[in-house]
């Protein structure tokens, strides 16, 4: 297992050299200059050579990017253009919001997610069944920035229950996570349903049935255990994708997290903090797939590892 | 269910689109005596910060979204048909590499990507549809590229090629239509999905510029009175909640249909 996990990332360095290239080019051949955007464009000619000197704009590209990857080799991420401050530092800081955020959400999409799944198939073509489709496509198709004023305008604003917005502990992450957790709910609820129903009509179900077993743990141990391979993937998709930056929950509710970073530095050109993001989030990313894989080891046995040399693509 | 939301639906875009005919104010004017209005019989549904109806503003708001998304989806079916043809049909290297710039594609946060997208070009309703169709076309040529590959071993293409018909022949008349209705039901389920990123994109600001009206530039741009003047946040927020509900029924119901009529031809 160790051994898998160490190659797995070892894996990580390749494709970073991969995601760096193509950003760090990418980013440059795209039209709009960072320099004007600190500036303006009818800057002083002198201010603006200056200033490409200072962040080493005026550098060939090749050799830009060589300068680049010696940063990172120091550890470094190079300074933001804007505020001047290290790109590393404010990726650490922020990071742990995110993830805060991101844990929040899913503690409450996962097991109301399941639940709800499992009755939905259970009780197929039911009004239950029917309504919580409903549910799940509804909180599919609410906008997250417009669910999230709701919510803010009913529990904190009228009710006074929860603060509006900020960073801090438990109280002003429920809202924030309650928002977020919707569009997740909904696919966990619609991956459940699917797959309970597949498994539902397996002769397996049908042999414990037979055996006497009761309902309650046919239900749970014989066929959520197997459903759990469908819903481990799109809970693993998710969360990678929080972790990544809600940008919109982040912005609504003055989050101080990585989506709302990334944004900024993507609407200002701010390279370092571009590429910083992109790299933090190949890095959560390809950790969030290993994790998902090392639960489908412990999830089923038919996917156990076969290691050493028998390595599923990343 | 999928009829219901279809018929709502047709409703929607048709009001939308005829609103010029409907209002009885201007979506952009000014009327300084009638700030913030709460819904009355004059305002159906009250006024903005500038006095103006928000009535007018959510339908011709709806013109603008629902007609970029639409324009979006298009382009990224045809963009992702044209690559996931050539990928499929042809494989080898041109399938090697188009599908990894797919990959690409898809393995970045679809919403800064088209942030990303979008700030290359002046904020406006092209920039947002080229930012929607950007992120878009990989999932359409990632499904082609899977259908064109299952036909190109089917027997019709073999009878095809043994008659002479060239590549592009057998891609634009023998494997491109058979791949239109897939296609068109991936495009019904994904709909709602334009509709919801175009309007993130204009909360953020990145989209048609005021004093154009757009639901997610509404949304944004009153929302600092959601504790005083709820409504003007309210009702271009649930208009995209009930056209995006009513795109994801009806596509729901166009994939039930299409997977039924498939498992007839299979069996």
């Amino acid at each position: 297992m160790t051994a898998y996990i160490l190659r797995r990332i070892l894996l990580l360095f390749p494709l970073l050299i991969g995601m760096t290239l193509i950003t760090f080019f990418l980013t440059r051949a795209l039209p709009g200059d960072p320099v004007y955007s600190m500036v303006g464009e009818r800057a002083d000619p002198k201010t603006i050579a200056a200033i490409r000197k200072a962040i080493g704009s005026d550098n060939s590209l090749p050799r830009q990017y060589a300068g680049y990857v010696l940063l990172l080799m120091k550890g470094e991420m190079g300074t933001s253009y804007h505020t001047g401050g290290k790109v590393l530092d404010d990726i650490m800081s922020k990071f742990p919001n995110t993830l805060k955020l991101a844990v929040g959400a899913m503690m409450i999409a996962v097991p109301l997610g399941i639940v709800l799944g499992m009755i939905s198939a259970l009780k197929n073509n039911t009004l239950l069944d029917r309504a919580i489709s409903m549910l799940s496509v509804s909180s599919l198709s609410v906008p997250v920035f417009w669910s999230g004023l709701m919510l803010m305008l009913f529990f904190s604003l009228r009710l006074r229950l929860l603060p509006p917005s900020g960073t801090g502990g438990l109280k002003y992450l429920v809202l924030p996570a309650l928002t977020l957790s919707l569009p997740a709910l909904a696919t966990i609820v619609r991956v459940t349903r699917t797959t309970v129903l597949d498994i539902i009509h397996m002769p397996f179900i049908r042999t414990a049935r037979a055996k006497g077993i009761k309902e309650l743990r046919i239900n749970y141990v014989h066929i959520l255990r197997n459903a759990l391979i469908p819903i481990v993937t799109i809970i693993g998709l998710d969360f990678g994708s929080y972790l990544n930056g809600a940008v919109l929950t982040e912005s609504i509710f003055g989050w101080d997290g990585i989506g709302r970073f990334t944004m900024e530095g993507i609407i200002k050109r701010d390279y370092p903090v571009i590429m910083g993001c992109i790299i933090t989030g190949t890095v959560v990313f390809v950790i969030i797939n290993l994790i998902v894989d090392v639960v489908y080891h412990y999830a089923d046995p038919r996917m156990r590892l076969h290691m050493p040399d028998d390595i599923p693509k990343a | 269910m999928a009829r219901t939301a279809l018929a709502i639906l047709i409703v929607i875009v048709a009001v939308s689109f005829f609103s010029p005919l409907i209002v009885r104010y201007g979506p952009e004017t000014i009327d300084l005596g009638a700030l913030r209005l709460p819904p009355s019989p004059e305002h159906l549904l009250g006024t903005d910060n500038k006095g103006r109806d928000i009535l007018s503003r959510v339908l011709y708001g709806g013109r603008i979204s629902i007609g970029v998304s639409f324009a979006a989806a298009v382009l990224s079916m045809s963009l992702g048909l044209i690559i996931g043809l050539a990928s499929g049909y042809f494989s080898g290297r041109v399938d090697t590499f188009l599908m990894a710039i797919t990959d690409l594609v898809l393995s970045f946060p679809a919403l800064l990507l088209a942030v990303g997208v979008s700030v290359i070009f002046p904020p406006g309703i092209y920039s947002v549809m080229i930012a929607l169709s950007a992120v878009g076309w990989a999932s359409f040529a990632r499904v082609v590229r899977g259908n064109a590959l299952l036909l190109r071993g089917s027997p019709c293409i073999d009878a095809a090629r043994a008659i002479g018909c060239g590549n592009m022949r057998i891609i634009f008349v023998h494997i491109l239509p058979q791949c239109v209705p897939l296609v068109l039901v991936m495009a019904g389920l994904k709909i709602g999905g334009y509709i919801l990123t175009e309007a993130a994109l204009s909360f953020l600001g990145l989209g048609a510029q005021p004093p154009t009206a757009t639901w997610g530039g509404m949304v944004s741009a009153d929302r600092a009175y959601i504790n005083s003047a709820p409504w003007m946040v309210f009702s271009p927020g649930l208009m995209i909640a009930v056209t995006v509900l009513c795109c994801n029924l009806v596509g729901d119901g166009l994939r039930e249909k299409y997977d039924m009529e498939n498992r007839d031809k299979i069996s």
